[in-house]
């Protein structure tokens, strides 16, 4: 157990005094946590729009004001021809433009029909698709209300409520999945660099000659680790919530424990990445690539994993991410608890397992 | 029972042949030296007796203990100071002993006096990391780390490389007063000059044992005249001597080169075939063979072989 505990001591005054492991495991979480909240967005908030309005009345001026009392758009500039569309959009800012036809009202009034007509900027196609959803919504509101239509003896309305993230706010989205990322990254990279470093140092040959023993060397390396994780989950959540409004609607302890069950087996995948690697450059390389991506592009973290091909779908499933991020999801955003995610508590557990037998089987006791 | 008892040691990297064959035994309470050039296969030995590599042939012991079947206790009793300076350079002077006492589960304090003469000379910088130590005080502190749990045998690859000659002398002087408290040393070198040092020394070569005896022994089975011969243009000297019909063989000495021949020279044939040769300040001395002497000319007779 002393020599346990001052492995451990060693481990944490080799991450305390190197500044670039300290930016890793504390800067990148923030950042990356911080730019995936505020720049990567799938709602829309604050876009300029133009307006070309040619009859000027009553019900386009309430419309507009309307439109950009909603929150969502903001009015840019007012348009007297139809000339300039093009290269307001050029302009850049402008990325949607309202066109009233001439006598709105009186067309209304008298044949029950005026056509407004919505140009979008869509060289970001789904942007373009946003806005034009939400601002067609916002009129078609406003005519509802206006108007009280019910006048057709058939009409079936479709009512929508978004459950458990009412506004589709991306965040709510993109938390879990950054939290995943992050764990899996910092755990992993870590741990797998900082055993290759002793490989790499030649400190391993030191520590082989001794009666350590692997498990020792292995639990030693990786304890400060699991420390600075939670540490950093706990992070990752605390800014969730309060920097970006995120609920934790189940059990926190629930939510902790699943992160620490995550924790854990991105670093004994980090062990096993070491055990693979000759030094920290392959770790680090072997890190990133067979982790990052795949958490980024096959754990459903951006992409929908219905909407992907058979063959990506199998290998989304051995993904642990994707497991962490529906527990994540359903414990935060619908506030379920055990009963709910026990199945894939399950499968991490059972990954977890494996990977540390692997590791612990690959682990040399020699140099070759 | 042996300190350590190499048999027939064989060691291949891929293609490279590392130790082919190598057999030997090293008493308790020696300094046995393992003296050879870069790639003798120094440091393939030091790795095996260490529990570091797998032999791919042979078997060998340390204090009794197969270094395949009973790595553990070999690990429990063996310091090791690697070739490569190998101490975390990002931890103190005194963190690095402190742990390697630690993961030997004693305490710096409980075998102070063996380091004592060692870590007193770096004590002074003891809050300084490890990695800002200079090159004489970093192998001070690795012999340190490794003799912390006062190990039976203690394991020294190439512990003199790139260190300088007061340096090295001390250490020497260390390796001895170790020797007194009775902890059995192998410690490898290319420095020809160390030989002399050690109690034993196996001379290797290409993964070949030359020769495995006390320096004196060794000096005293050469078999052939020696003289140091000097002149102006060394270079041309080497080639001449070497045309010289009694030369055995000829090789660069510092500022001289050593000739070896079967039989006694008069000093005056050699200096006339110098002179005819164009050589000026011809200097001739018959001297006694040095280890590197006899290194050389088991070398040769190897090739010849």
């Amino acid at each position: 157990m002393k020599r346990f505990l001052a492995f451990v001591k060693k481990e944490i005054q080799h991450i305390f005094r190197d500044t670039r492991t300290m930016l890793i495991l504390f800067g990148i979480p923030i950042a990356q946590i911080l730019i995936f909240g505020y720049v990567i967005k799938n709602d829309i908030k604050d876009v300029d729009i133009a307006v070309y309005d040619q009859s000027k009345d009553e019900y386009t001026r309430q419309i507009t004001n309307k439109l950009t009392s909603s929150g969502y758009f903001i009015l840019n500039r007012e348009l007297d021809n139809m000339k300039n569309i093009d290269r307001i959009f050029k302009e850049g800012e402008v990325k949607l433009v309202v066109v009233y036809e001439n006598n709105f009202s009186k067309k209304l009034h008298a044949e029950n029909n005026a056509t407004v007509q919505l140009i979008a900027d869509a060289s970001d196609p789904n942007r373009a698709n946003l806005i034009t959803n939400y601002s067609g919504a916002i009129i078609h509101d406003f005519v509802k209300d206006e108007f009280h239509i019910d006048q057709l003896p058939y009409q079936i309305n479709s009512k929508v409520r978004m459950l458990y993230n009412q506004n589709l706010a991306s965040v709510f989205m993109f938390v879990p999945g950054t939290m995943a990322l992050i764990l899996m990254l910092v755990s992993a990279m870590m741990t797998s660099i900082s055993i290759a470093r002793e490989k790499e140092l030649g400190t391993m040959e030191n520590l082989l000659v001794s009666p350590l023993r692997p498990a020792q060397i292995v639990v030693g390396k990786v304890t400060p680790y699991v420390l600075l994780s939670i540490i950093n989950a706990i992070t990752i959540l605390v800014l969730g919530v309060f920097v970006f409004g995120l609920p934790i609607r189940g059990s926190l302890t629930l939510l902790m424990l699943e992160s620490v069950l995550f924790i854990t087996l991105s670093l004994s995948l980090g062990i096993l990445i070491s055990t693979m690697s000759p030094n920290q450059q392959v770790a680090m390389f072997i890190s990133l690539f067979a982790l990052m991506l795949p958490t980024l592009l096959l754990s459903g973290f951006i992409f929908p994993i219905e909407n992907m091909p058979k063959l990506l779908q199998w290998l989304s499933a051995i993904m642990p991410p994707k497991y962490f991020i529906t527990i994540l999801k359903n414990i935060m955003l619908k506030g379920t608890g055990m009963a709910f995610v026990w199945k894939e508590t399950l499968i991490l557990g059972g990954m977890t397992a494996v990977f540390i037998i692997l590791s612990v089987k690959k682990f040399k006791l020699r140099l070759e | 029972m042996k300190a350590a008892e190499i048999h027939n040691i064989h060691k291949s990297y891929d293609e490279v042949k590392a130790l082919g064959g190598i057999s030997m035994q090293v008493e308790k309470g020696e300094i046995f030296g393992l003296i050879g050039p870069d790639g003798a296969g120094k440091t393939s030995l030091i790795r095996i007796l260490t529990t570091l590599l797998y032999p791919d042939q042979g078997q060998a012991s340390i204090f009794g203990m197969d270094t395949i079947r009973d790595f553990k206790g070999i690990r429990k009793i063996a310091g090791y100071m690697p070739g490569r300076f190998s101490l975390y350079q990002d931890l103190s002077v005194e963190e690095n002993l402190n742990f390697y006492a630690s993961i030997f589960g004693t305490t710096v304090s409980e075998n102070y006096h063996l380091i004592k003469d060692i870590y007193q000379q770096i004590e002074p910088f003891k809050k300084r990391l490890a990695g800002r130590l200079s090159g004489g005080m970093k192998q001070k502190l690795a012999l340190s780390c490794a003799l912390i749990h006062k190990p039976d045998i203690l394991f020294l690859d190439e512990p003199t490389t790139g260190v300088d000659a007061v340096s090295r002398k001390e250490f020497w002087e260390i390796l001895k007063n170790l020797e007194e408290v009775g902890i059995t040393i192998i410690v490898s070198t290319p420095y020809m000059d160390e030989a002399e040092l050690c109690d034993r020394v196996a001379l290797m070569q290409e993964g070949q044992l030359l020769d495995v005896d006390t320096p004196a022994n060794i000096i005293g089975k050469y078999d052939h005249e020696l003289y140091a011969v000097e002149s102006r243009e060394l270079h041309q000297l080497i080639k001449d001597l070497r045309s010289f019909d009694k030369t055995v063989s000829a090789f660069p000495f510092g500022d001289t080169v050593h000739l070896a021949t079967q039989e006694k020279l008069r000093r005056k044939e050699l200096q006339k075939f110098l002179e005819e040769k164009g050589h000026e300040g011809i200097a001739v001395q018959s001297i006694e063979p040095g280890i590197e002497d006899c290194f050389m000319n088991l070398m040769r007779k190897q090739n010849d072989e």
